[in-house]
């Protein structure tokens, strides 16, 4: 209920503000609603949206699997940690546009090219996410499967995984909303397709309720996903702690 | 099946740089069927040597020799559950193969019926070793090693959960280390007691009880006692 009146208060201020400094440079919501209608009809609307959210599912998937095994691989042994944390720094601190654009370069303007970018953008905060998680790993749980000759798999599963399930729900968390917004730059510099592109479209036209649309539609896909894909998974992992009061 | 420990010292190195001496040569052996009473004062290395037996630290001079198939049942001093995993969950974990039936009887000795589907994080101390003890026991063991397993339990406890205890021991043949403070608990579990000496450890006095634990009346036990403590000492 609470949520509902946060979104119509937005639409409030939004229409109010719009009112306030003209239609040119802010549209009213109705405005931007017949675009959205119009988009969807002619079909334009899930052409893009689905290109953008089909590399964003193979980026994140591929951020996450490398991601994940790399930063368990460091909170587990010294060795890959002192080797491996230079390399983190160094992608900890590229800038995304600098991946992208040396992506495109190297590999051309292809689609390969626009997902690899944006998953080696979201890699480092994968990796190191997992690696504290990994880190406060509880040791004598890990002894306790060792001297019940737990099979490595049986004990993965069961013993190290719901430890790690809240730092993967948290790298997932803030790794979407990485990609999300990684997504829309690497498709506005190299990609005929996806909202990205469709954006750099509206930008060269100074075309606002279109970009309006666009990204108002994109960011009700995020939340749709957040509400339903992230949150349930969370509170699923952390179903055995005892509630806060 | 035998259980021989030889060791001969462990050290560990601080993190200032200084080598501790923790463990001094100590030298046993177990057989099935026999319950061996480590006691000792707290910190003279007790839980350091559980943890060579139980492969746990390999940094140590001597040996171990314990047959390699040995299913181990360990009670560690703190009840170590997965508190994701739900009570049947914790002790199927460990003993995958374990039959319902066997399963049942196990909840049914230790009382725990009610508890299956709870988490460890719902269960008082007391109820949570005892969860500790049917994962032990679930195994099915070769080698049951007990860590203090029966500490800051009250008395009524204690007593009802050594004679589970005894009961699950005589129950098949299994080679037991128990660990413990409490002379009551070594003399009414114990086959043969090792009396350690502070920190670093070493046996001081070997006792073996030759009365078998089902025929220790009170009367017996009271004169073990007292032989104890006079032997304790004159070693003293």
């Amino acid at each position: 209920m609470l949520r509902l009146l946060s979104f119509v208060l937005f639409f409030a201020i939004w229409w109010l503000a719009a009112l306030f400094v003209g239609g040119a440079k802010l549209p009213s919501p109705p405005a931007v609603l017949d675009v959205i209608i119009a988009e969807a009809s002619s079909g334009a609307l899930f052409l893009h949206l689905g290109a953008t959210l089909a590399r964003v599912t193979l980026a994140f998937v591929l951020a996450m699997s490398v991601g994940s095994a790399i930063g368990y691989l460091m909170g587990r042994v010294k060795l890959a940690d002192r080797l491996g944390d230079p390399w983190l720094i160094l992608l900890l601190n590229l800038p995304a546009l600098v991946v992208i654009v040396l992506a495109y370069i190297w590999a051309g303007l292809t689609e390969a090219a626009a997902i690899a970018a944006i998953a080696i953008n979201k890699l480092p905060t994968a990796i190191v996410t997992l690696r504290e998680g990994t880190r406060a790993l509880d040791r004598s749980l890990d002894e306790m499967a060792s001297v019940f000759a737990m099979p490595r798999w049986r004990a993965f599963r069961h013993v190290v995984l719901p430890q790690l399930a809240p730092y993967i729900a948290a790298s997932a968390r803030s790794g979407l909303s990485l990609v999300w917004k990684i997504v829309l730059v690497a498709e506005l510099l190299g990609r005929p397709n996806g909202v990205g592109f469709e954006i750099g479209v509206a930008f060269q036209l100074f075309d606002t309720p279109r970009l309006l649309a666009y990204s108002l539609t994109f960011a009700a896909v995020v939340l749709v996903i957040e509400t339903v894909l992230v949150q349930p998974f969370e509170a699923r992992a952390t179903r055995w702690r005892p509630r806060a009061a | 099946m035998r259980l021989e420990v030889e060791i001969t010292g462990k050290t560990f190195r601080s993190a200032a740089g200084e080598t501790h001496e923790v463990l001094a040569p100590v030298k046993f052996a177990l057989q099935s069927g026999e319950v061996g009473v480590l006691i000792g004062p707290s910190g003279c290395g007790k839980s350091t040597m559980l943890r060579i037996i139980l492969g746990l630290d390999r940094e140590f001079q001597g040996r171990i020799a314990r047959p390699p198939e040995a299913r181990i049942g360990m009670v560690f001093q703190e009840p170590r559950l997965l508190p994701w995993r739900s009570v049947e969950q914790n002790v199927r974990l460990a003993a995958p193969g374990i039959s319902d039936a066997k399963l049942s009887e196990l909840f049914r000795i230790l009382e725990l019926e009610a508890h299956r589907s709870h988490f460890p994080g719902e269960l008082s101390l007391g109820l949570a070793r005892r969860v500790a003890l049917a994962r032990a026991f679930a195994v099915g063991p070769d080698l049951l090693v007990l860590d203090e397993p029966l500490a800051s339990l009250d008395d009524a406890l204690a007593g009802r959960l050594r004679d589970e205890i005894a009961t699950l021991v005589a129950s098949r043949p299994v080679m037991t280390l128990l660990v413990t403070h409490s002379i009551d608990d070594a003399i009414r579990l114990g086959d043969r007691l090792l009396f350690l000496s502070p920190r670093p450890a070493r046996i001081v006095q070997e006792v073996p009880i030759s009365i078998p634990r089902a025929g220790r009346t009170e009367a017996e036990l009271g004169r073990i006692k007292a032989e104890l403590a006079a032997l304790l000492l004159e070693t003293k």
